[in-house]
């Protein structure tokens, strides 16, 4: 169950409109006719984007009958985010150990061979 | 091109995750860096209480990698897959398979080397079967589902965006 709406939230991500739309609800809650007003689209074309956002459960419509104004659902979204940054977290740490192997790498350029350090370094 | 240092991770797809980050050498460098076990067990992995056991690579089309690490308590993490092109020092594209497949399927990782100003920036794109995602996401500790805020949202779209 958790996992569907992951794979919602991911395939929702995966469109840059939707993202720039996901950016603008951050700042504000915003009718369709405003989220339209940036992009060179129409409100049908943005009404379509919504519905892919509102089934991945990444916005919400508000209370205003008239304007019914789009809300961010940020819970969707930190799901993901947290997902990510465990990922982002340990390859952080690679590349960080990565930099003091390329530092070293050309600090005895010319040589090719660079003899492994002992087992157990960290 | 990033500025060195920074990693930035992106979802470009459903199925895929890319990271992006720029070291500060030429991509001859880089590349052997990424290709060769000496170099390799150096970085990849290295975690606390965790031995790189077998570091194997033979980064030719059609050859294979195998790597296993060991930890203190025993357990294993092993991960093996096949080259299905390499250009060097361009470009790497293989699959992965982890021994104790904690998410099924399989899948294959590019990495595309790109230098400027003597910096080189790597682009991995892994690409993973839609089921394979779904268990991997099980397995996460995102399971334990703690709220975050606003905050790691913008930073979220910064990435996606770029």
């Amino acid at each position: 169950m958790r996992s569907d709406r992951l794979d919602a939230t991911f395939a929702a991500l995966s469109d840059p409109t939707r993202r720039a739309i996901l950016a603008r609800l951050a700042k504000g809650d915003a009718s369709v006719a405003e989220l339209a007003e940036p992009f060179a689209m129409s409100q049908p074309a943005i009404s379509k984007h919504l519905k892919v956002l509102e089934r991945a459960g990444l916005v919400s419509r508000g209370r205003d009958a008239q304007r019914r104004p789009r809300r961010l659902e940020a819970r969707p979204l930190a799901e993901v985010t947290e997902w990510l940054e465990h990922y982002r977290q340990f390859w952080e740490a690679n590349y960080e150990r990565l930099d003091s192997v390329l530092a070293e790498m050309q600090r005895l350029s010319g040589s090719r061979e660079i003899p492994p350090r002992k087992e157990g370094r960290r | 091109m990033t500025k060195a240092g920074t990693l930035q991770v992106t979802t470009p797809s459903e199925r895929e995750i890319r990271m992006t980050r720029t070291f500060d050498a030429p991509r001859e460098v880089v590349y052997e860096a990424l290709t060769n076990p000496s170099l390799v067990r150096r970085w990849l992995g290295a975690l606390e209480g965790w031995t790189f056991e077998i570091c194997e690579i033979d980064a030719r089309i059609g050859g294979s990698y195998r790597y296993l690490w060991r930890h203190a308590d025993g357990s294993e993490l092993g991960m093996r897959g096949t080259y299905l092109d390499v250009v060097r020092p361009e470009r790497i594209v293989s699959t992965e398979v982890f021994d104790q497949a904690w998410y099924e399927g399989h899948a294959v990782g590019t990495a595309v080397l790109t230098e400027r100003d003597g910096r080189t920036t790597l682009t991995t794109t892994i690409r993973y079967d839609s089921k394979a995602i779904r268990d991997a996401v099980l397995r996460s500790p995102m399971e334990s589902g703690v709220a975050q805020g606003y905050d790691r949202l913008e930073e979220l779209l910064a990435a996606q965006a770029a």
